[in-house]
């Protein structure tokens, strides 16, 4: 996904060109489907998507869905909307991305510019945690939050995510780091510049674009995480997903389509603004840290 | 005398601190990663059914009992059920995800007007919860309201398609839905991989009468053995960790139709009191994604040094 466009070579008659258009066109619809079918059933009564218009423009519009959907909705037990799993969610990310970010930095820091006999190796370790199915871990983090007495907590799950967060950022930071010129390193430890000082002066300056993609990255996967949620936090402490999918699932009462369209879009809303604010620099980042060759 | 000293101490410092940065996130990877991954490796030789590990009079349950567990697992319909429908789950997954990602990143490579918004469109799924997709398409797909009531009220009488509530097709929304959210993700990683080809040589070849279709045949396709491999190891591994999508969009059924080890694993743990079980399944998936991992992690570094 180089950015610069360039020649290709391949030349295409007209009448490829249209077949071209046209099947590009016809999977850019399949993609927006989804997006317009929970845009616009989450502006209409509840009887028009019963009625067979779920593909159909409103006849009436209507907003409460949506307010619905983020203060009055039952979830669970209790009728609170989805406005407090919101808050939950932010007080989980916002502290959970700086902390793996930061430790990502400073790994990917000394992995480069401090090197050491089995770094690889180090490095190594880290990176297969990233792949890990969560499952093998959750029992004992169960068990380990439980006798923290972190269960359910916005810090518990802050935790969690720092600890399985750290080795993607490390990755980032370290491939970002590996181009970094070291001389500028090594003439700055002569001149006397202590461990932080180079990471500060030298390095932090020319950061920018990795910790974007670090930060976008960590946030998508933390605000989108439902297996720790679901595990660790179903109550009140619950983040967004876990309460989303107990609107959608709850199975009393009458099935409000419109007010799980609504809620879906709220639970997509922050990640959705930052792919479409920053996904742009996200992709230059990428190409710039070179996550691969 | 107490200045080289103290100097002394400023270099030693200097040289550990670098070891000492790095050591709270190595200390939270080894116990958290790869301590936890052997506790769960004990859970799973052991009786355990529930947390805490402790029965009613404080006495420890984790009783060791062998492979039992394993030989249970294996003898439960149940997970069989799950691993079919893995295998199944998988294979059009990752087939449909890399053909549907080449042909995109095929046809957009060739100076297509408003590249850009294409690709945005393509890749935003990327960007949303598996809980916001599944709830997406679980609504559009459903017999009664989706898309099986609108074309019937728009004439279509004898329309028909319940996949979502069908025992033998419930699978296929699964992967419909998961192609949905990851195929503009391969596409890009094709179209980086198509960007980085040199020009030349396709223009000699063509010099030479070479076809379009012979260029990618020959040529073209050829050189994007690594983006083949990546998108094979990402795919495979996000095929098995797949969890949040089951649970939103068929909740593991109709019955068991859309159960995958993931979800086993969860509700043998968590709501089935079967600790030990759960505990032999995560280890059975940690496994089979170490199989494909480790080679590829290991050539990787080995290049990069």
């Amino acid at each position: 996904m180089s950015v610069a466009m360039q020649d290709t070579a391949i030349r295409t008659g007209r009448a490829v060109r249209v077949l071209i258009y046209l099947f590009l066109l016809l999977f850019a619809l399949f993609y927006l489907l989804p997006l317009y079918v929970m845009l616009v059933n989450s502006v209409k009564p509840l009887s028009e998507i019963t009625g067979g218009g779920m593909m159909a423009l409103p006849e009436v519009w209507t907003i409460e869905p949506w307010l619905k959907a983020w203060s009055t909705a039952q979830i669970g037990v209790e009728p609170t909307g989805l406005k407090p799993y919101f808050w939950n969610s932010i007080s989980m990310v916002v502290p959970a991305v700086a902390i793996s970010t930061i430790l990502g930095a400073l790994n990917g820091y000394v992995l480069t510019k401090w090197r050491f006999r089995y770094d690889t190796i180090l490095f190594g370790l880290m990176l297969f945690a990233c792949f890990i199915p969560f499952q093998i871990v959750l029992i004992p983090m169960a068990a380990v939050l439980g006798f923290l007495g972190l269960a359910g907590t916005a810090s518990g799950l802050v935790l969690v995510h720092v600890v399985y967060g750290i080795g993607f950022s490390t990755l980032y930071f370290r491939n970002y780091y590996a181009v970094f010129p070291t001389e500028l390193v090594r003439a700055a430890q002569i001149d006397g510049a202590s461990f932080f000082k180079i990471f500060w002066r030298i390095l932090l300056p020319s950061s920018g674009p990795i910790a974007v993609v670090c930060i976008i990255w960590q946030f998508t996967n933390i605000w989108n995480d439902f297996l720790f949620g679901a595990s660790f936090a179903s109550g009140d402490g619950a983040p967004m997903t876990v309460a989303l999918n107990n609107l959608v699932q709850s199975s009393t009462g009458v099935k409000e389509y419109n007010v799980h369209f609504a809620g879906a879009i709220l639970a997509a809303l922050p990640t959705l603004l930052v792919y479409i604010v920053a996904g742009r620099y996200f992709v230059r980042g990428l190409m710039a840290g070179s996550v691969k060759g | 005398m107490s200045a080289r000293t103290e100097a002394d101490f400023q270099t030693r410092l200097q040289n550990w601190l670098p070891k000492l940065v790095l050591s709270p996130s190595l200390a939270m990877v080894l116990i958290f990663v790869y301590g936890f991954i052997l506790f769960t490796v004990y859970v799973s030789f052991t009786d355990s059914r529930i947390l805490p590990f402790v029965n009613n009079d404080g006495q420890r349950t984790l009783e060791l009992i062998g492979f039992s567990n394993y030989e249970k697992l294996f003898s439960l319909s149940h997970w069989e059920i799950s691993l079919w429908n893995m295998a199944t789950f998988a294979g059009l997954y990752i087939g449909i995800c890399t053909c549907l990602g080449l042909g995109l990143a095929i046809f957009l490579d060739q100076k297509i007007r408003a590249e850009g918004a294409l690709r945005t469109i393509y890749l935003y799924p990327m960007a949303l919860s598996f809980i916001v997709t599944g709830t997406a398409w679980k609504w559009f797909l459903d017999p009664g309201i989706g898309l099986e009531n609108v074309m019937q009220s728009w004439g279509w009488t004898s329309f028909e398609f319940d996949w979502i509530k069908n025992r033998d097709y419930a699978i296929y929304t699964v992967v419909l839905a998961a192609v949905w959210q990851t195929s503009g993700f391969v596409m890009a990683m094709f179209l980086a991989g198509l960007r980085g080809i040199d020009n030349e040589i396709l223009k000699a070849a063509q010099m030479d009468g070479a076809s379009n279709w012979n260029l990618y045949r020959r040529i073209i396709i050829p050189q994007l053995r690594p983006a083949f491999l990546s998108a094979f190891v990402i795919l495979s591994h996000l095929a098995i960790k797949t969890f949040d999508l089951v649970i939103a969009l068929t909740g593991g059924g109709p019955g068991r139709a859309t159960e995958l080890p993931a979800t086993f694993m969860y509700s043998y743990t968590f709501s089935r009191n079967q600790m030990g079980i759960g505990a032999s399944s995560a280890v059975i998936m940690l496994m089979t994604i170490a199989a494909i991992m480790i080679p590829y992690l290991y050539a990787e570094l080995r290049e990069k040094k």
